[in-house]
C-alpha cells in the first residue's frame, strides 16, 4: 500500500464514488424489498382456534397474545419470534410481511377481529409545524442497540430521511420531538425526563419498538419502567424488535401525512 | 490445590469444582495469569454463611478453562492490587452481595443499584437513600488550569447512554473515568430460576448488535448442561450468522471511523454496506439481526441451495464494494495521520487489565476464542488470528479490516459446503448441580455466560461478561495524554456495549 499526498487521493475518491454508484432505494414510490423470511405484521384467524386451546399464549415469551376470551395480539408486546404460530395446531396465526404497523394510540395495537388503525397524520396545527421538516432527538434508554442501528440506518444514503425533511438532531434544544427506544431503566428515567423537559413545545414523543412501547422481554422487571408511556405521552407506537427500518419511517411519513393508504408516497419525489 | 479443568460449552458437576479457602483461590488465580492465563469470570452467589465466590480462567495454551471456588465473609482481601484485571469484577461482586474486597484501589459501584442481599451494602448505604447512577466520588486531578468536562448519559449521536468524566489541562486528557448503568435492565436476575420460554430472547437482547453471539453462548450452555451436541449443519448456520455479524459490525465501525475523522466518502459507503450485510442476515432468518435464528439444540432456519447461492452472490457484491470503500480509506493520507499513534494501549497495559477483542490484537496479543477454545464449527473450521502491533486506533481499524476479509472467506467456504443433517435435534433437560460455561467470540471479544444450576436443574445463578466488561477501562487508558477532540475516535474504535456492560 502506498500513501500519496495531493491529488492521488482526491482522484482515487472520486473513481471509489461513481463506482460505488446511486444506493437510495425507491421506496416510497415502489414497495420495500425485503426477505422472505420477513415476518411482517402477524393476522389471526380465531375461527380456527380450538376450544380451550391456550398453545399460543403458552409459548409466548410476553404475553402478547391471548386465546382466551377470544383470540387477541398485542402488536406492542410482540418481539416477533413465531413462538405462538409454531405451537398453533390449527395455523390461526399468520404472518403477513406487511411492514406497516405504526399506530398513533396503545390501543390500536390490540389486533382482535379487526383491521389495524395504521397511525393518522397530525392535526392541522401540527402537520404545519412538522409536516415538512421533523427533527428528533434520538433517546436510548435501555435500547440494546438494535432499535438504536435500525434508526441510525435511516441516515444513511440507502434510506436517506433527509428527503422527507426528517432528521435526527444532536440537541434537544434543537428538535421537534423525541425518538424513544428501551425499556427505560429506572437509572434512566430521570435522563430521559430532563431531554423531554429540554425539548420546546410543541413536540412529539415516538416510542419505537416493543421496549419503548410495553417493556418487551423486560416488562415486568423491577428495574425498568416498562417503556416511554409510563413516563411520557407518546404520539407514534412503532412496534417491532427491532422495527425495520421501513416500518419506523412508514410510521414516521403517515404521522407527516405523507403516505396514502396504500402505502406510497402522497408527491412524487417525497 | 489445583483448579477444576472443564472445556468450552462443557459442563461439570459442581461437587467436582474445588472449594478452597479465599487465599488459596487467590493465588491460584494469580499463579494461571502470571502463566498467560485470564479471567474469563470471576462471580458470587449466596450461601448460608457467605458469599461463594467461583473464578474461572482462560488457559490459552491448553485450550481449556480452570474453575475453582471460595467462601468469602463481609470483607476479603482483593485480589485487584496483585491482579488488575479483577478490578471490574471486584466492583461488581461488592455491588451485587455488599461484601467489601479490602484493598481494592478504587472501590465504587458499576451499575448503581441496590445489593442482592437486603441489609447489605458495600458502602453502608442505608435503605431509604435513593441509589442514582453516576452520582459517586470520581477521580479528581487537581491545580491550576485543570477542568473537568462531563459527558452524558445522553450522547449527541444515536447511542446508548453512559457517562464520561474527563480531567484535562487545556485539550490534554489527563484522565478519563466512565461511569455506567444507565442501561440496567436486570437481565441476570431475570435469568435465574430459568431456562424458560423468556431466557432465549433475554440472551438476544443482551447487546443486540451481538445477538447471535450471545443466543450462541446460551444455546451452547445448554447444550452442554443437557448433554447433547447441535447437528454439523446447525454449528455451519450458526457460525454464518457470527460472521456474518461481526462483518456487518467491522463494516458499520470502519465506516463510523471514517466519520469521526471527517472523511466523508467511506462513512457513506460503509454506512449503506453495513445496511446490506445486515440484509443477509435476513435473508437468513428474516431478521437484520439474527433474532430467531439460534435456539437451543440448533437453528430455526434452514438453506436450501438457491438461499446459498443467492447469499453467496450477494455477499460477493457487497464485499467488493467494501474493498474499494476500505481501501480508499485507508491509502488516504489525512485520515492515516489522525489514525495512526492515536489512543495507544501498550501490549503490557492490555495483558494487565485482561482486555479481549479487538483491542486486545490491536497490541499483538492473540486472544480469539474461536482459536484457543474452538465450539461448535470452529471445531473443524479455523478462521486466522488476525493482530497488529501498534495498539492504536490506526491497529483497531486494520485489525476489523483484517478480520472483515477473513469472516467473509469463512462465510464463502461454509456455505459452500454445507454438512447434511437435521437442523434441530431435541434438548434434554439440564443437569442438576452442575456449572457450565460457554465462550463465544463475539465481533467485540470474548463473551462468557456461565450457569449453576441448582438439585432440580434450573438456574440457581447465572453470569454474563461481555467482551465490554473487560473492555472499557481500555478505552479510558487510551485517552490518557489526548486531544479532548480525539474521544469519539477513540471511543468508536473500540465501540463497547452500554447494555451488554450494564446487563
Amino acid at each position: 500500500m502506498t500513501y500519496e499526498v495531493g491529488g492521488g487521493s482526491m482522484i482515487r475518491a472520486i473513481r471509489e464514488r461513481w463506482r460505488q454508484g446511486y444506493r437510495t432505494m425507491a421506496y416510497p414510490e415502489q414497495a420495500p424489498v425485503l426477505s422472505d423470511r420477513y415476518p411482517g405484521r402477524p393476522a389471526l384467524d380465531p375461527a380456527r382456534c380450538l376450544a380451550d386451546c391456550h398453545a399460543c399464549s403458552e409459548a409466548c415469551p410476553t404475553g402478547a397474545i391471548v386465546a382466551d376470551p377470544g383470540l387477541s395480539l398485542d402488536l406492542g408486546r410482540c418481539l416477533f419470534c413465531a413462538a405462538c404460530s409454531n405451537a398453533c395446531p390449527r395455523g390461526a396465526i399468520e404472518w403477513t410481511g406487511d411492514h406497516r404497523m405504526a399506530t398513533r394510540s396503545r390501543e390500536a395495537l390490540v389486533m382482535k377481529d379487526r383491521e389495524l388503525e395504521l397511525a393518522l397524520s397530525l392535526d392541522v396545527t401540527l402537520h404545519r409545524l412538522f409536516g415538512r421538516s421533523l427533527k428528533l432527538r434520538q433517546v436510548s434508554a435501555g435500547g440494546c442497540n438494535a432499535c438504536e442501528a435500525d434508526v441510525n440506518v435511516l441516515s444513511t444514503v440507502g434510506w436517506d430521511v433527509g428527503r422527507f425533511g426528517i432528521q435526527i438532531v444532536a440537541s434537544p434544544r434543537h428538535a421537534d420531538g423525541l425518538l424513544i427506544t428501551g425499556p427505560v431503566p429506572e437509572n434512566m428515567r430521570l435522563g430521559l425526563e430532563k431531554t423531554w423537559m429540554a425539548t420546546p413545545s410543541p413536540k412529539l414523543v415516538i416510542a419505537s419498538g416493543a421496549c419503548a412501547i410495553a417493556g418487551g422481554p423486560f416488562a415486568g422487571h423491577p428495574e425498568v419502567m416498562g417503556g416511554a408511556a409510563a413516563t411520557l405521552p407518546v404520539d407514534l407506537f412503532i412496534p417491532g424488535c427491532p422495527p425495520h427500518p421501513v416500518t419506523i419511517l412508514d410510521g414516521l411519513l403517515r404521522l407527516l401525512g405523507r403516505l396514502d393508504s396504500a402505502g406510497r408516497s402522497d408527491s412524487p419525489r417525497g | 490445590m489445583s483448579l477444576a479443568e472443564l472445556y468450552n460449552g462443557g459442563a461439570v458437576l459442581l461437587a467436582e469444582v474445588p472449594r478452597l479457602d479465599w487465599e488459596e483461590l487467590r493465588a491460584a488465580v494469580v499463579g494461571e495469569v502470571a502463566v498467560g492465563g485470564r479471567l474469563a469470570a470471576l462471580t458470587g452467589r449466596p450461601e448460608a454463611d457467605g458469599i461463594e465466590v467461583l473464578a474461572v480462567l482462560v488457559r490459552p495454551e491448553q485450550g481449556c478453562l480452570a474453575a475453582g471456588r471460595a467462601l468469602v465473609g463481609e470483607r476479603f482481601a482483593s485480589l485487584t492490587p496483585a491482579c488488575p484485571q479483577a478490578h471490574w469484577f471486584e466492583r461488581e461482586l461488592a455491588e451485587q452481595w455488599g461484601v467489601v474486597p479490602e484493598g481494592h484501589p478504587w472501590l465504587k459501584p458499576i451499575r448503581f443499584h441496590r445489593s442482592y442481599r437486603a441489609g447489605r451494602d458495600a458502602w453502608g448505604r442505608s435503605p431509604e437513600t435513593p441509589i442514582l447512577p453516576g452520582v459517586t466520588d470520581f477521580y479528581r486531578v487537581e491545580g491550576d488550569e485543570i477542568h473537568e468536562v462531563a459527558v452524558g448519559p445522553v450522547h449527541a449521536g444515536v447511542i446508548e447512554p453512559g457517562h464520561f468524566r474527563f480531567s484535562c489541562h487545556g485539550e490534554r486528557v489527563l484522565h478519563l473515568e466512565i461511569s455506567l448503568g444507565y442501561q440496567h435492565r436486570g437481565v441476570e436476575r431475570a435469568l435465574v430460576a430459568g431456562p424458560d420460554r423468556r431466557s432465549i430472547h433475554l440472551a438476544e437482547t443482551l447487546a443486540g448488535d451481538s445477538t447471535v453471539a450471545h443466543a450462541t453462548a446460551l444455546c451452547q450452555l445448554l447444550e452442554g448442561l443437557g448433554g447433547c451436541q447441535a447437528s454439523p449443519r446447525a454449528d455451519v448456520i450458526r457460525a454464518v450468522a457470527l460472521e456474518l455479524e461481526r462483518l456487518a459490525n467491522h463494516v458499520g465501525d470502519l465506516g463510523a471511523l471514517a466519520g469521526d475523522v471527517g472523511f466523508l466518502p467511506t462513512q457513506s459507503f460503509c454506512g449503506r454496506l453495513r445496511g446490506d450485510i445486515l440484509n443477509l442476515t435476513a435473508e437468513l432468518c428474516g431478521n437484520r439481526f439474527g433474532r430467531n435464528l439460534v435456539r437451543p439444540g440448533g437453528v430455526a432456519f434452514d438453506l436450501d441451495p438457491e438461499r446459498v447461492e443467492r447469499m453467496a452472490a450477494k455477499l460477493a457484491a457487497v464485499m467488493r464494494d467494501v474493498r474499494g470503500a476500505v481501501e480508499l480509506m485507508f491509502e488516504t493520507s489525512s485520515v492515516m495521520g489522525r489514525l495512526e499513534g492515536t489512543g495507544v494501549v501498550s501490549p503490557a497495559q492490555a495483558v494487565e487489565m485482561g482486555l479481549v477483542g479487538v483491542p486486545a490484537r490491536a497490541c499483538g496479543l492473540d486472544r480469539d476464542v474461536r482459536a484457543e477454545l474452538p465450539s461448535g464449527m470452529y471445531r473443524f473450521a479455523q478462521v486466522p488470528v488476525s493482530t497488529w502491533h501498534t495498539g492504536d486506533v490506526f491497529a483497531r481499524a486494520w485489525v476489523r479490516w483484517l478480520e472483515v476479509q477473513r469472516s467473509a472467506q469463512f462465510i464463502g467456504d461454509r456455505l459452500a459446503a454445507l454438512p447434511k443433517g437435521p437442523i434441530r435435534v431435541d434438548s434434554p433437560p439440564i443437569a442438576a448441580g452442575s456449572l457450565a460455561v460457554s465462550l463465544v467470540e463475539s465481533w467485540r471479544g470474548e463473551l462468557c455466560h456461565l450457569a449453576i444450576t441448582d438439585p432440580a436443574g434450573r438456574f440457581a445463578s447465572y453470569k454474563v461478561v461481555d467482551p465490554s466488561f473487560h473492555n472499557w477501562m481500555g478505552l479510558a487508558m487510551a485517552l490518557r495524554e489526548q486531544q479532548i477532540s480525539d474521544f469519539p475516535l477513540c471511543n468508536k474504535s473500540f465501540n463497547l456495549s452500554y447494555c451488554g456492560h450494564d446487563l
